[in-house]
């Protein structure tokens, strides 16, 4: 019990609750407005790996920071353009385009980085993002460094989940992502193209996903190494819909399981005799405790999947 | 512009799809190793030269082929049932640790005529226990397969990594941490003396062609081939999904618990985390290149083993890294549903 | 006589080896409302697409007050004035009913969608034509007459002057489809030209001003309403006079299949409420009613699919208990269901399997499929019942709605099933297969199967039926024999209007 309000209790594990829900903020996001549109975008884990590579790639050669996720976001772009082309124009099998986009954009950044960085001792580091300081809240006690003492991309994940939010629910293109997600040949009836809400959606969602990729070498970590990404892609899609796909929601919830991160990390140091392994599977596990919660439940958008063929009534 | 529906498929345009993907993922993957400052050419040559260059590597890429083969199946039974088992992965370490487990102490003691048969099964049951959850997640609470197989696969390989760091650590293994290894004789005997090509390779043909059998000849073929292509249209023909499924997920599971298996007995005798280079995943790539068909799972099988394998000998000698073969394989899973769509659809002006 | 306010020069449209619209023109002018008549198939829907934008002519031009039409964009219909009213609603049932009526509306990069405005405008149309609607329901939750009010609030939103209305009352009972008139002479009345698909007689003599009749894709007659009659449009539709095949009298044998106060439960939602049946051998009793009204629970009563949660069911005099569906067929009963594409058949599969997937057992030894058997026995099917399109290996898909039919009824009859359970066969299918369809069954009934027909159809149900029972809201109307049975008073029963003397169990 003391032990629970230690950890608890210290500003350190919500500084780091924050941190670890900014990459699944941006993934989680990112997936969702793929899936509202009626797209499931399973290259995730391969885009926010693709993400991290070129934005600390970018870095080490000269750009500043926010370029870096600039070109994240961009690249991640180009992967969600191609998975349109696979799934919407084409109309393959969304599954299994996602997981070769997965495959592919994951293989193709490790190629690129063993290309430009040799095999070495220690992989090589920039110098990531430094956490701001927020004129007056950052000094007040416990509140200061707990919550506002983090790096500019994780405050910006924060405001990107309330401009979806608000984009999704208040505004004609929101609306328009949402009828192409519950039935596309309605919104054509409407006069919406569903191709072009489709693809702009998914380019976007997965610009969202190169971000949250990038964050983990410019900001969580300083470098990039394979397989850093450990799942993170896949979490993002069980939160999706565990958030009922609604990004408030989506943002609760990728706290919500950063803070049983976080928890289960100092849990590790603190607990003798468990081994780590077992700590470490508990996010997975809760991950998919989730989704067999919510998959009944969630009102999951009727076209999700369902390829659009126009005249095909 | 417009898609219009092909009426009849040829024959020729099925077979020639696969060979159409793979000189198209080629040519892709041949453009980034030229950025890269080499000739594809070369690059591709000695690719085929380091996998089938002289007897060794030869027996090299069949023994490679092995698991990919068994993968592959898993992949393609599942597959064609709609069940999407992305789980392959942890299912081949559940497969591996088990046999680690058995084949060590507990059942040492039995002649190898009755030991490798017993761990063999006991690999494809370990396997089929993974994929139990995701399959009972999804009848029971409509949960996707394919998001919980997926993750799964990390909880099994930390499972793994905690057996092996604890109950079945190798004491005398330094450094690099190892499960004990199983007795001698549970060993699969070797095929071709000398090399490293083991009978776990004529076992994954032998099973291709089961499962041919199986999908094209016996009742329970036609019926989980029907819940694949139509689950509503199976179901008012007496096709008992849940049933169906969980007998489609057992064998799928199955399969790469095997292949679990029979890396560990085939190869180096013990497990560790990095057992697999991704041999689950990439399973899928050659279900796909196959077509799901099980006697193709083991052409497509074979030249990703060939891609694998000659790699690493074009990575010395050009400096082009490996890992331009996971990009051609991984590539060549789009570039064959992208001609499997024009098997079936017509451009149209 | 003053401008068309459509003109329609021309159209053609060619699907792969199908000609669905040929040459076809056609006029519409203000005030007018206008029935496209003809059967499954004659082109209607197709040419309406056209004119809405859905699909693109191969020839031809559209003039809406005189401007041509771009081809193939919805939103350039709507813009010029054009709205149409589907046969399956462009709806999304998990949006609210102003969400869908706002989608696509507004300017697309706006920073603020304006409800507030939406809102009152929606409510002023839906005050002015009498279509009572909230805003803030959510569309799945509304009845099938509210959504399609929805589907035509839509159109009136953005400002249509010209209505295209699809088999608008192919979901409605008997007095929604009077207050949807209604609502269309008030439109016509208010200045708006309207055009209805429909192949119902009644329908179209009542409602129209002009009838155009479609057959084969070619126009091939107008009428002024009230210069034709039932009998004119009946021929013109199908061009020569072919009856349908119509049932001689019959001597029912024992009760084959008998259902007593059953309650089956969806979801926990109940579906059929205690209802009562008795189906002898030999003879065909009709369920009809519009769609929605519970047929779907009960055709999966028969599909291994549903069990029932009270009652009895009997079979030849034993209960029934909850089979699946191979002791279903092995108990000798035959299946037709609604949704062809869907349940029927599986369009990857061969006709032959096809034919003996859902009677594996006895086409196969020891779990082997007798590829050899399953072959022969859907030769056999495909020569005694004309099934045209494909051989025993060939793709299911390849065959054409009234042929793929034929294949269903096929392996279910060839084996003289003791009963027979179809839903809704004739649906969607052009006047040579229903009445080859029609033929199927009541020989089958010559031959002693006893045949529940569960429809919607009207002509079908006087044709076939030795006794009818209406299904309304999950309940069963007492049976009345066929010569009791007409037009009107089927109508009202199928409005839930029973004889109230006749209370349900008496002379079942």
């Amino acid at each position: 019990m003391n032990l629970l309000v230690d950890i608890v209790g210290s500003a350190g594990l919500w500084a780091a609750v924050l941190r670890i829900a900014t990459p699944l903020i941006f993934g989680t996001l990112g997936a969702l407005l793929c899936e509202r549109a009626g797209v499931l975008n399973l290259g995730i884990e391969g885009i926010m790996t693709f993400g991290a590579m070129i934005g600390w790639l970018s870095v080490y050669h000269g750009t500043d920071l926010w370029t870096g996720l600039l070109i994240a976001a961009l690249a991640g772009g180009v992967f969600g353009l191609l998975h349109s082309v696979l799934t919407v124009t084409l109309g393959l099998s969304q599954h299994v385009s996602g997981l070769g986009m997965t495959l592919f954009a994951s293989s193709f950044s490790y190629y690129v980085f063993r290309l430009i960085v040799p095999v070495a001792g220690t992989p090589p580091t920039v110098t990531p993002f430094q956490p701001i300081a927020i004129p007056g809240l950052s000094t007040v006690p416990f509140v200061g460094p707990a919550f506002f003492s983090e790096t500019p991309p994780t405050y910006l994940a924060i405001m990107i989940a309330l401009v979806i939010a608000y984009i999704v629910f208040r505004t004609p293109i929101g609306l328009a992502i949402r009828m192409t997600g519950e039935n596309p040949h309605a919104a054509e009836a409407q006069g919406i193209d569903p191709i072009r809400v489709r693809y702009g959606a998914v380019i976007v969602g997965s610009a969202l996903m190169g971000m949250g990729g990038a964050f983990l070498t410019l900001s969580a970590f300083n470098s990039f190494f394979p397989t850093m990404v450990q799942g993170r892609g896949w979490i993002c899609i069980a939160l999706v819909v565990f958030a009922s796909w609604r990004p408030g929601r989506a943002l609760f919830g990728a706290l919500l399981f950063a803070f049983f991160d976080a928890f289960q990390l100092r849990l590790q140091t603190a607990v003798q005799g468990v081994p780590y392994q077992t700590f470490l599977m508990t996010p997975y596990i809760l991950s998919i405790i989730a989704l067999a919660i919510m998959s009944r439940r969630a009102r999951v958008p009727q076209a999700l999947m369902q390829p659009y063929r126009l005249g095909e009534r | 512009m417009r898609f219009e529906r092909r009426e009849d498929r040829p024959l020729y345009l099925m077979i020639l799809t696969p060979l159409l993907a793979v000189v198209a993922a080629l040519a892709i993957a041949g453009i980034l190793i030229a950025i890269a400052g080499a000739s594809a050419f070369e690059a591709y040559w000695r690719i085929l030269v380091g996998a089938f260059g002289s007897r060794l590597s030869s027996t090299e890429t069949l023994t490679r082929a092995t698991p990919l083969i068994l993968t592959g199946l898993a992949a393609a039974v599942a597959f064609r049932a709609r069940l999407w088992n992305i789980g392959a992965e942890g299912q081949f370490y559940f497969g591996a640790i088990a046999v680690a487990a058995f084949g060590s102490n507990m059942l040492a003691d039995l002649p190898a005529p009755a030991l490798i048969p017993l761990l063999l099964i006991i690999g494809a049951i370990a396997g089929m226990v993974l994929i139990v959850i995701p399959i009972w997640l999804r009848l029971r609470f409509s949960v996707d397969e394919v998001v919980t197989s997926l993750i799964l696969n990390f909880v099994a390989v930390l499972f793994v990594s905690m057996l092996i760091d604890g109950v079945l650590k190798d004491p005398s293994a330094f450094g690099w941490p190892q499960s004990q290894a199983v007795v001698d004789h549970a060993m699969l005997p070797k095929l071709i003396a000398r090399t490293r090509l083991h009978i776990g390779f004529p076992i994954a043909i032998a099973l291709a062609a089961i499962i041919s059998f199986i999908h094209s000849r016996t009742v329970f073929g036609m019926q989980s081939r029907a819940a694949g292509l139509s689950p509503s249209g199976a179901v008012f023909a007496g096709v008992q999904l849940g049933p169906t499924l969980v007998k489609v997920a057992c064998l799928s599971g199955g399969l790469a618990g095997l292949a679990g298996a029979i890396e560990v007995l085939g190869v180096k005798g013990y497990v560790t985390t990095d057992l697999s280079p991704g041999f689950g995943y990439d399973g899928i790539v050659v279900a796909m290149l196959a077509n799901l068909n099980p006697l193709g799972v083991v052409l497509a099988a074979i030249f990703t083993a060939m891609m694998f394998v000659g790699a690493d000998g074009m990575s010395r000698s050009l400096g082009i890294p490996s890992y331009i073969a996971n990009v051609t394989v991984a590539l060549s899973l789009l570039t064959m549903l992208v001609a499997l769509f024009f098997t079936q659809y017509r451009l149209r002006r | 006589m003053s401008e068309p306010v459509l003109k329609i020069e021309g159209v053609s449209k060619r699907f792969g080896s199908a000609l669905a619209n040929d040459d076809i023109s056609l006029a519409l002018f203000k005030g007018e409302i206008v029935a496209l008549l003809g059967e499954n198939g004659a082109g209607k829907t197709t040419l309406m697409s056209i004119l809405f934008g859905h699909y693109v002519p191969d020839a031809g031009r559209i003039l809406v007050d005189g401007i041509e039409l771009p081809h193939g964009k919805p939103r350039a219909a709507i813009r010029a004035g054009v709205g149409m009213v589907h046969q399956h609603f462009s709806l999304a049932p998990n949006l609210t009913v102003l969400e869908n009526v706002m989608a696509g509306t507004e300017r697309l990069w706006s920073m603020r969608s304006r409800t507030g405005a939406a809102r009152k405008k929606l409510l002023a149309i839906a005050e002015r034509f009498g279509l009572k609607v909230d805003p803030d329901a959510r569309l799945g939750d509304l009845s099938v007459g509210e959504q399609q009010r929805v589907e035509i609030l839509k159109a009136l939103y953005n400002d249509a002057r010209i209505l295209i209305l699809d088999e608008p009352t192919a979901v409605l009972t008997q007095i929604e489809a009077g207050r949807l008139f209604a609502t269309v002479k008030e439109m016509a009345a208010q200045g708006l030209s309207l055009i209805f698909i429909s192949h119902k007689l009644d329908e179209v003599m009542a409602a129209a001003d002009r009838i155009v009749v479609l057959r084969g894709g070619k126009v091939v007659a107008e009428r002024l309403a009230f210069e034709t009659n039932k009998a004119e449009l009946a021929e013109l539709i199908v061009g020569c006079r072919v009856t349908r095949p119509m049932r001689e009298g019959g001597a029912p044998g024992e009760i084959a299949l008998e259902a007593r106060e059953v309650t089956v439960k969806v979801g926990g939602v109940e579906r059929l409420k205690q209802i009562n049946f008795r189906l002898r051998a030999g003879e065909i009793l009709a369920v009809i009613g519009v769609s929605g009204n519970g047929q779907a629970a009960l055709g999966q009563l028969f599909s291994g699919t549903l069990a029932h949660a009270s009652g009895e069911l009997l079979l030849f005099g034993e209960p029934m208990g909850s089979p699946n569906v191979a002791e279903i067929i092995a108990a000798g009963l035959g299946r037709i269901p609604e949704d062809r594409s869907r349940d029927g058949a599986i369009g990857e599969m061969a006709i032959w399997e096809n034919a003996v997937l859902e009677r594996l057992s006895s086409y196969s030894k020891r779990g082997l499929v007798d590829r050899k058997a399953g072959i022969a026995f859907a030769q056999k099917i495909i020569e005694a019942f004309d099934v045209r399109g494909g051989a025993p290996t060939s793709r299911a898909r390849l065959l054409s709605g009234g042929n793929m039919q034929k294949l269903v009824l096929g392996r279910n009859l060839y084996e003289r099933p003791r009963i027979l359970i179809a839903a809704q066969p004739a649906r969607g299918l052009d006047e040579g297969a229903v009445a080859a369809v029609h033929g199927r069954i009541l020989q089958a009934r010559r031959q002693g199967t006893a045949v529940l027909l569960i429809s919607e159809d009207l002509d079908e149900v006087v044709a076939l039926a030795d006794r009818v029972q209406a299904i309304v809201g999950g309940r069963l109307s007492a049976p009345i024999d066929a010569v009791d049975a007409n037009a009107r008073l089927l109508g009202l029963m199928m409005a839930g209007e029973w004889n109230s003397e006749r209370r349900p169990g008496h002379a079942v």
